[in-house]
């Protein structure tokens, strides 16, 4: 009420302001005077000015430099060489991994390289804008629209479908060579300014002394409280560059994470995974995740006849498991995903759902589909590769000059795929705060620009983290009689559609908070 | 809700140059509800002599108040500390520059997708403080040049555009937009971000901001509003509650409501053609525009040709 009045207020006076702009017009007249390139007092910046940049004229600047050009941190590359305002940046990635340094070749009858992620259709729309997806699709992925999960108890199972959250596809599974070799293909497709070191990451100075800069250090000069130098790498391979920022994409050893003293909390799980890529005589179609007493194991469609195997385990299973014979093993991954540890589940088994009344409202299609055994492996097609379980996350994203991306950020277990799905959301928000902080002018290794990143992405991370984490801890112990709770939440998940909306549309990337919208 | 619509309509309004005089107009004075008439009028059409309260009643045409300039260079060290007394222009200025990039590129037809949408534009940032503004305009490709009345400032921004080749071809120097008027320098965007209601006569103030900029060049002002609601966020809130700026930083009588802006810019030449408020989220810690503008507000003008 009162504003209103203030604002028709306002309006009358700046139109009666136009009015009386036709009075006073012709007062003003302006010449197009010459301009006078320096004033009274006014200096260019002196010669010493000058020299202090070219002092280390040895040595390069670059504008970001990536250390660790895996799949994360070539993402980012590719997407800031996708964007009008950051295309101009000039790059150094910093990796001695052979594979940046030639042009990515795939041979499509090699059996699948175990090494794969799912892909979720956040991080497929991503790879479309910034150009990439089209050189995932020239080499063999395979999407999937169906998901089945259940566990050894024989009593819930759960299927989901895209068409439940309105999509095409639930994700997709590609090779992670696949994914970085068609990023590193999208890059070279462009003018972008990049330069690849050979090398790695050995020291990091985030505030060279003034005097190394060759600043002047004359005494009378107040002292600057956040001082903007650059940062100063040096590598293995005795070179070194100065750049404005330093992106961490270094993975979950990372070097920079230490470099730049960023503490990390996490644990490691007591458990193994083995990956490994299986035959079948069937094509599959279907992502399969089944929770036995030590965890889960996964089946993920890989396309041809081929699929990836996932298996959490403990320790010692996981060493018997890679040396028993081939033979064994495959005899024992067919058990695994089917009569092994328990019975199928069967609706009847569970009633009617009675026992736990879930509202039976808005039941989804997928929920009327019936259990089915996933396609029976023939043969162990890759060797079978061994990993510890573990989560870790930094506890800061950012600093002055220095920012974390992917798994050098967070590690999870690979349970949900979701690994480097994350990072390839770091990728992409990381890329937008630097092009938004260039549309304003910033400097880009500013920290309060840089914390735009970390507010974003640190909430969703942490949340993802812990739901990764809640069904670790709520799939790796034995409950015995509890079996039956968890039984309870897969079924319920299965027909309680909103909630197994946003939970599918979680691991899907399409949603930042599924537990409180 | 309704009362930000019509304002809002109204501020669209201001760029188009057709406004048809309306009947309901009948308020050729201000009245302000916070402060007499009279003392208003007094003080922003007074003439240079009558003008500074607070400088000793010392004549000359000048737009020096020394007691405010007193109050900049004892915190002249903390320019660049973000989290210090200037901490809310560090806050405010991707949201100002955000407006200004806008309304810039769309007057001299600039590509707003390029990263230096600026370069070829001569700009002056009058009360260029540390230089929290004239760097990021150079970065986006302008020829700057930033003038202060108090020296312990350019040296610091010289100083610390140096650290930069892009913000090292900065011009730094000690003068006032009445001197730079003298020794007849003209640029395309004339630029005074929050100096306005530090200075001894705004309407003088403007006269020389618009003598510096080239026929139909633009000029932007950003400044607070002489508001309740101004005096309670900008003074009780910033100064004295959060200690954002020191006590005293501001003298709330001395602050300019949008609509005398608008009428001084006008008076000296310059059409007001868009406005924007900025608005403090406490939750996010972070500055947008807005249509309110209450308490912070930034005006986009040209300057009249002929
Ligand atoms: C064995 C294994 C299996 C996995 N399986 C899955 C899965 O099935 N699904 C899934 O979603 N996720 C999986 N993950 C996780 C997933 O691979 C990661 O989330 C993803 O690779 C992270 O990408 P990144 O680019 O952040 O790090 P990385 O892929 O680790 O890349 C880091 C890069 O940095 C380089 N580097 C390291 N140190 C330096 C240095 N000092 N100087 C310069 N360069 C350096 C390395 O050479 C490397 O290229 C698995 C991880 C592992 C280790
Ligand atoms: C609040 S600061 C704003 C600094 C800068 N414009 C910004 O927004 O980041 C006001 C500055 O104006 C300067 N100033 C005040 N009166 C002035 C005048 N008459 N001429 C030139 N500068 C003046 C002060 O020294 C101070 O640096």
């Amino acid at each position: 009420m009162h504003l209103t009045m203030f604002c028709t207020r306002v309006i009358a006076r700046i139109l009666y302001v136009n009015v009386s702009r036709l009075k006073v017009r012709h007062k003003h007249f302006c010449t197009d005077a010459a301009t006078r390139v320096s004033g009274s007092n006014c200096g260019q910046p002196s010669p010493e000015h000058k020299e202090t940049h070219d002092i280390s004229n040895n040595i390069q600047h670059y504008d970001i430099a990536i250390v660790g050009g895996g799949m994360v941190g070539m993402a980012l590359a590719c997407s800031l060489a996708s964007m009008p305002l950051t295309k101009h940046l000039n790059v150094a990635i910093i990796d001695s991994n052979p594979a940046l340094g030639s042009r990515p070749y795939f041979n499509k009858d090699d059996p699948p390289d175990p090494r794969v992620s799912t892909v979720t259709p956040a991080t497929i729309s991503f790879f479309k804008d910034v150009g990439a997806w089209q050189y995932v699709e020239q080499h063999r992925h395979a999407y999937f629209d169906k998901m089945q999960v259940w566990d050894y108890t024989g009593l819930g199972y759960t299927r989901y479908n895209a068409q439940d959250i309105n999509k095409e596809v639930l994700g997709c599974v590609v090779e992670n060579k696949v994914l970085h070799g068609s990023l590193l293909s999208c890059i070279e497709n462009t003018d972008f300014q990049k330069t690849i070191y050979p090398s790695r990451l050995s020291s990091m100075t985030l505030h060279p002394s003034p005097s190394s800069l060759g600043m002047d250090s004359t005494s009378s000069r107040p002292p600057l409280s956040s001082q903007r130098h650059l940062a100063k790498l040096e590598l293995s391979d005795g070179n070194s560059l100065y750049t404005k920022l330093v992106v961490g994409a270094d993975g979950g050893k990372s070097c920079v994470r230490e470099l730049a003293g960023f503490k990390t909390t996490g644990w490691n799980y007591s458990q193994n995974a083995i990956i490994c890529t299986v035959e079948h005589t069937i094509e599959n179609g279907c992502a399969w995740q089944r929770f036995l007493p030590a965890g889960p194991i996964a089946l993920l469609p890989m396309g041809d006849n081929f699929s990836n195997i996932v298996w959490t385990m403990n320790p010692k299973e996981s060493t018997n498991r890679k040396l028993m014979n081939e033979d064994e093993f495959v005899k024992d991954v067919n058990n695994a995903l089917d009569y092994g540890y328990g019975p199928h589940p069967t609706s009847s088994l569970f009633g009617s759902g009675e026992m736990f009344s879930w509202p039976r409202a808005g039941v989804t299609l997928s929920a009327n589909d019936c259990f089915e055994v996933p396609p029976k492996v023939v043969k162990l097609a890759s060797e079978r590769l061994v990993f510890p379980l573990s989560l870790r996350h930094a506890s800061d994203y950012v600093s002055k000059h220095v920012v974390l991306i992917g798994d050098a950020a967070h590690t999870v277990h690979p349970l949900a795929g979701q690994g480097v799905n994350m990072g390839f959301g770091d990728a992409f928000a990381l890329s937008r705060v630097i092009a938004e902080g260039i549309a304003v002018g910033s400097d880009i290794g500013e920290v309060t620009m840089l914390k735009k990143y970390e507010a974003e992405r640190k909430p969703a991370n942490i949340m993802m983290m812990a739901i990764l984490d809640g069904f670790q801890k709520a799939y790796s112990v034995d409950f015995g009689p509890l079996n039956i709770l968890r039984a309870a939440a897969l079924h319920g998940a299965h027909f309680i559609s909103p909630i197994k909306r946003s939970i599918i549309s979680y691991a899907s990337g399409e949603q930042k908070l599924p537990l409180f919208t | 809700m309704a009362s930000k619509l019509v304002r809002h309509r109204h501020l669209r309004a201001l760029s188009s140059s057709s406004i048809s005089i309306n009947n309901h107009i009948r308020s050729p004075h201000f009245s302000n509800p916070n402060r007499a008439p009279l003392s208003f009028s007094y003080r922003l059409f007074s003439n240079a002599s009558s003008s500074s309260s607070s400088s000793g009643g010392f004549q000359r045409p000048s737009s020096l108040k020394d007691l405010e300039l007193a109050k900049f260079a004892a915190i002249a060290e903390t320019w660049w500390d973000s989290e210090g007394p200037f901490k809310p222009l560090h806050v405010m200025n991707p949201t100002r520059l955000a407006f200004i990039r806008s309304t810039l590129c769309r007057h001299f037809s600039k590509d707003p997708n390029s990263a230096k949408p600026f370069e070829g534009l001569k700009i002056v940032d009058v009360g260029c403080g540390g230089g929290i503004l004239s760097e990021p305009l150079a970065r986006m490709g302008a020829t700057v040049t930033g003038v202060d009345a108090v020296e312990k400032n350019i040296k610091i921004a010289r100083i610390h555009a140096d650290l930069d080749p892009v913000t090292s071809t900065i011009e730094y120097c000690c003068t006032t937009a009445e001197k730079l008027v003298e020794e007849d320098r003209k640029f395309d965007a004339v630029i005074a971000l929050e100096v306005i209601e530090h200075v001894a006569n705004p309407a003088e103030f403007c006269k020389s901001l618009a003598a510096l900029t080239v026929p139909d060049g633009a000029t932007v002002i950003s400044t607070i509003n002489r508001s309740m609601r101004s005096y309670a966020t900008a003074i009780v809130a910033a100064e004295y509650l959060l200690h954002w700026l020191p006590k005293g930083t501001h003298e709330w009588s001395s602050f300019l409501t949008p609509e005398e802006l608008v009428l001084i810019l006008q008076r000296a030449n310059i059409t007001v053609r868009e406005m924007a408020g900025f608005v403090y989220n406490p939750l996010t810690g972070r500055w947008s525009l807005s249509d309110d503008i209450s308490v912070n507000f930034i005006a986009f003008g040209t300057k009249n040709c002929q």
